[in-house]
């Protein structure tokens, strides 16, 4: 009876958590078609906004509206291909590349590609941290804050492990990684599981506390020696991910790595009986204690994995990317992976590929800016936009006239079944 | 007699599902009129359609002989119908006279002050006119849920409705409250209101209603008289066969002690005493009923039995083991098995599949897992067998448990409680909802357990479901076992009595 009184948080995750689990082959088109939907709404809105804030769009209605509507066409054709250019790569370059046959040629065609690859690896372990902890009726806000403490105890592993070969110091670095983000969940997941302190607001706490103290660490006793600024020594080679093909190209096996892990996380989550204690937990926690689940030690644990999720995000971006401890490296990637977590329905697989359209958008972004003068803070309003509609499902339904579908419908049909 | 109210081929589809079709109702004034259905018959429907709460796709309704038009609940009450709701819409911090006038207030001066006077007034003499009997000055959180019950008709009299719409109104009720209701519903009819009232409860239809309308599957099925049917009856055009009300029992043939509960006190949320020095004991092959008004300590003492709360004193013990604050988990295997009073909150993980809920009180241990992994295999090949053996009706074994109908839903659990190796059963409301058709199969599912020598406790509002099923009774009031009185030997108006609190009484009427 205790737990009778829910939690605004509460409900929010039960609403988050919902679509998802309860989906039947109804209501299996939905689920893929609103994402789908949400995107091209997004990107027109985008558009609007592009032509809006575009001063030759402006001049050129002056002349007259056959020329600005062409204007405005022509300025927004060509913000998209720029982004598409920057996040796929330009199909002239690779098909003249792939005739040529020159291998080097090739992957520089490609390198967009990969390069949106890179930028997507840290979304899929962030997006996957916080889809565990939904999965459990957690919402871990803390993602942020975790993998900066994954990341500065992978930098330290990196740097301060001398003479390991590769296929230890790498895998070792890659764990402190983890370890060091999974104790940053493990706290206030014993706190909630022990005094009930909400993990959202410890979460939001311990994230300020992570960033400042790892800065204050990169500017001690991590600091580089011979530098001024904080920043940490440069990892060694032998902990640093393998890049696939020769630089500038920095396609690196932290791509493949985050893959396994979604693969592990859906394992985890969806075959073995301590997955099914952590689902069954966050989708009724009575049930669960019913059921003799033990409540403390599943929010222990899947705080504790999802922060570790959370420190490999750190991990990968050091040991593949930067390669040194900065403060402040981190664009937000575990803020952007509470909106991740959402837009994949919290299934691994679903993340991935929201992961995928983060970073290739986040990619383009770029390119659309160097080369057709949009600025980047269009994708995030972009982003923005989609993640209020996959968010509020009921907007999307009435644009495209959708019909809901009713649990009660099912109910009434199931109802009428038979007794 | 004039006929206050007329339905015309009332017909409501839904996706899939024709809820009502073409249903023909008049109600007559100054009469009970019953309306008599199985959950998910289209009651319901009806009713929201009558105010206003639904359109209907087809179909009239005519108010004293005039079309009425009715698109809201405040088109509703213009028209003079009222419904008091099976949940009461009540604020428990404010007065009598503030809940009745809430949305009707009536003020004076410029400010806008409100007049509690007049309204007083008012309430107090509908209160006499009718033998209501209700303080318009007191807070309502502090009344009896029938007091609570008759403030909520006070609030459809004060708006003049004299069409008044009951929905299920004896499910919170104790039997003398229930008689009290009646009386009251009597008293409306003498002076011109006129009752529609809503219940799948047989007797209660034959004792109150002057006339009696059957609908099953959103078709009306008949119409008869209290005079003309009988039970059995009832209950045949209810479910569309022939049912067992009564149940054929043999005497138990009582084996050992296998619950012992001494001196237990526990406490409830808000850290009061809820449960205070029970003792009694549970022996195999017997079913102890546990009979008493909502919330007078059985939902604390079934947790606290079952691992889910802990205890403040006491002993309780499971064949002489003691499991005083053990593990829901250590008690479950040692052969417990629980139908939870709140099937969807406690028993069930609704967005789970059937599969995973037939296994949820096993799923750890062979052959369910090995090693880590769950074996959806075995999952499923169990589930099919289960849904197979239980009647459970389903579109398939994947199917949702939230998707399926509340009869349905408690089969679930039912299948997954009874195919353990079981030595005590705790039914806790094991019908709560559920229609005539569910009630027979559960109950006779309950007796056969205590045939291969289960202890079972009966935990039950429902008076008439612990008279039928118990051979012991155990009646509980304010936290305490006010008595454990011998099934056959007791009557109904006893039990009632001690529900009530008031042992003496009991013992009297027994002399």
């Amino acid at each position: 009876m205790s737990e009778q009184k829910q939690s605004s948080g509460d409900i929010l995750i039960e609403e988050l958590n919902r679509t998802n689990s309860s989906s039947r082959i109804g209501q299996l088109g939905q689920l893929v078609l609103i994402p789908i939907l949400a995107v091209i709404t997004g990107l027109a809105i985008g558009a609007i906004i592009i032509i809006l804030t575009s001063e030759s769009v402006y001049a050129a209605f002056g002349n007259s509206i056959g020329s600005g509507l062409g204007e405005a066409f022509g300025v927004v054709y060509e913000a998209y291909w720029a982004l598409f250019i920057g996040a796929v790569g330009d199909p002239a370059k690779i098909s003249a590349a792939l005739s040529s046959g020159d291998a080097e040629a090739v992957r520089r065609a490609f390198n967009p590609f990969s390069d949106s690859l890179v930028t997507t690896t840290p979304y899929i372990f962030a997006g996957l941290a916080v889809a565990l902890g939904f999965r459990t009726g957690l919402f871990n806000i803390g993602v942020e804050g975790q993998l900066y403490l994954g990341a500065a105890l992978a930098t330290y592993i990196g740097f301060a492990f001398t003479d390991l070969p590769p296929i230890l110091h790498i895998p070792f670095a890659l764990a402190g990684g983890l370890v060091g983000g999974a104790i940053w969940g493990f706290i206030p997941g014993w706190l909630k599981a022990k005094t009930g302190g909400h993990e959202v607001i410890n979460t939001i706490m311990m994230n300020y506390i992570a960033i400042r103290l790892t800065e204050w660490l990169v500017k001690g006793p991590l600091q580089r020696p011979d530098a001024q600024n904080p920043i940490s020594p440069i990892v060694l080679e032998s902990s640093q991910l393998p890049k696939l093909f020769g630089d500038p190209i920095r396609f690196h096996i932290g791509f493949f790595i985050a893959l396994a892990t979604a693969w592990l996380v859906w394992w985890y989550l969806f075959r073995t009986k301590m997955g099914f204690d952590l689902r069954t937990v966050g989708a009724n926690s009575n049930a669960a204690k019913y059921a003799g689940m033990n409540i403390v030690r599943s929010t222990v644990l899947a705080m504790s994995l999802s922060g570790g999720l959370a420190g490999l995000t750190g991990a990968n971006e050091i040991l593949g990317v930067n390669h040194f401890f900065v403060s402040s490296f981190s664009p937000g990637y575990g803020f952007d992976a509470i909106a991740l977590a959402l837009l994949g329905k919290n299934h691994p697989l679903g993340v991935v590929l929201a992961a995928m359209l983060f970073g290739f958008l986040r990619s383009g972004a770029t390119s659309m800016q160097l080369n057709a003068g949009v600025p980047v803070d269009i994708i995030s309003i972009l982003q923005a936009l989609v993640l209020a509609f996959i968010a509020a499902p009921a907007i999307i339904r009435t644009i495209y006239r959708l019909k809901e579908p009713k649990e009660s419908d099912a109910m009434m049909i199931s109802a009428g079944f038979g007794d | 007699m004039s006929v206050v109210l007329e339905l015309k081929g009332i017909t409501k589809r839904f996706p899939g599902v024709l809820a009502n079709d073409h249903i023909d109702l008049t109600l007559e004034e100054g009469k009970i009129h019953a309306l008599l259905g199985e959950n998910g018959a289209g009651k319901s429907t009806l009713m929201n359609i009558l105010y206003g709460l639904y359109q209907p796709n087809e179909g009239e309704i005519h108010v004293r002989g005039k079309p009425a038009k009715i698109y809201s609940p405040s088109d509703a009450i213009d028209a003079g119908i009222g419904m008091v709701h099976q949940h009461f819409m009540l604020i428990p911090v404010f007065s009598v006279t503030e809940n009745v006038m809430l949305g009707e207030e009536e003020t004076r001066g410029i400010g806008g002050i409100l007049n509690r006077r007049s309204a007083s007034k008012k309430i107090r003499e509908i209160s006499e006119r009718f033998g209501l009997d209700v303080d318009p000055k007191a807070m309502v959180g502090d009344l009896p849920v029938g007091v609570q019950q008759r403030v909520e008709i006070i609030k459809l009299l004060y708006r003049n409705a004299d069409i008044l719409i009951f929905d299920e109104p004896t499910a919170v009720l104790t039997p003398q409250e229930t008689d009290g209701l009646f009386e009251i519903m009597r008293s409306l009819t003498a002076q011109g209101k006129s009752i529609i009232f809503i219940t799948h409860k047989l007797k209660e239809v034959l004792e109150v209603a002057d006339n009696i309308t059957v609908i099953r599957r959103g078709k009306v099925v008949g119409s008869t008289v209290p005079d003309q049917a009988d039970s059995n009856k009832l209950a045949e055009m209810m479910v569309g066969r022939e049912v067992a009300l009564e149940i054929d029992r043999t005497p138990p043939t009582v084996g050992d002690t296998i619950l012992s509960v001494k001196d237990l006190v526990l406490l409830d949320d808000q850290e009061n005493v809820a449960v205070n020095n029970v003792s009694f004991e549970a022996r195999a092959g017997e079913i102890l009923g546990i009979a008493g008004v909502q919330g007078n300590g059985q939902t604390e003492l079934v947790e606290a039995i079952t691992g889910l709360r802990n205890t403040q004193s006491g002993n309780i013990s499971f064949e002489g083991k003691n499991i005083t604050n053990a593990s829901p988990r250590k008690i479950t295997q040692l052969g417990t098995a629980h139908i939870p009073e709140d099937r969807q909150r406690d028993g069930l993980v609704l967005e789970f599949p059937i599969t995973d809920n037939l296994a949820l009180q096993e799923y750890y241990k062979a052959p369910f897992s090995k090693g880590l992994i769950m074996q959806d295999g075995v999952i499923l090949e169990n589930a099919e067998k289960l849904i197979e053996e239980y009647d459970i009706r389903t579109p398939s074994a994947s199917t949702s448990a939230g998707s399926l109908s509340g009869g349905n839903q408690q089969k679930v659990i039912i299948a997954r409680e009874f195919t353990r190796d079981i030595k005590l059963l705790l039914a806790s409301q094991p019908t709560r909802g559920l229609d005539v058709g569910s009630i027979e199969y559960i109950h006779s599912q309950i007796i056969k357990k205590r045939d291969t020598g289960t202890a079972v406790m009966l935990i039950s509002t429902e008076l008439d479901e612990v008279m039928k099923l118990s051979d012991r009774i155990a009646v509980m009031f304010d936290g305490e076992i006010v008595g454990i009185v011998d099934a056959n030997t007791v009557t109904k108006e006893q039990v009632g009595l001690m529900m009530a609190g008031a042992v003496e009484e009991a013992m009297e009427a027994a002399a």
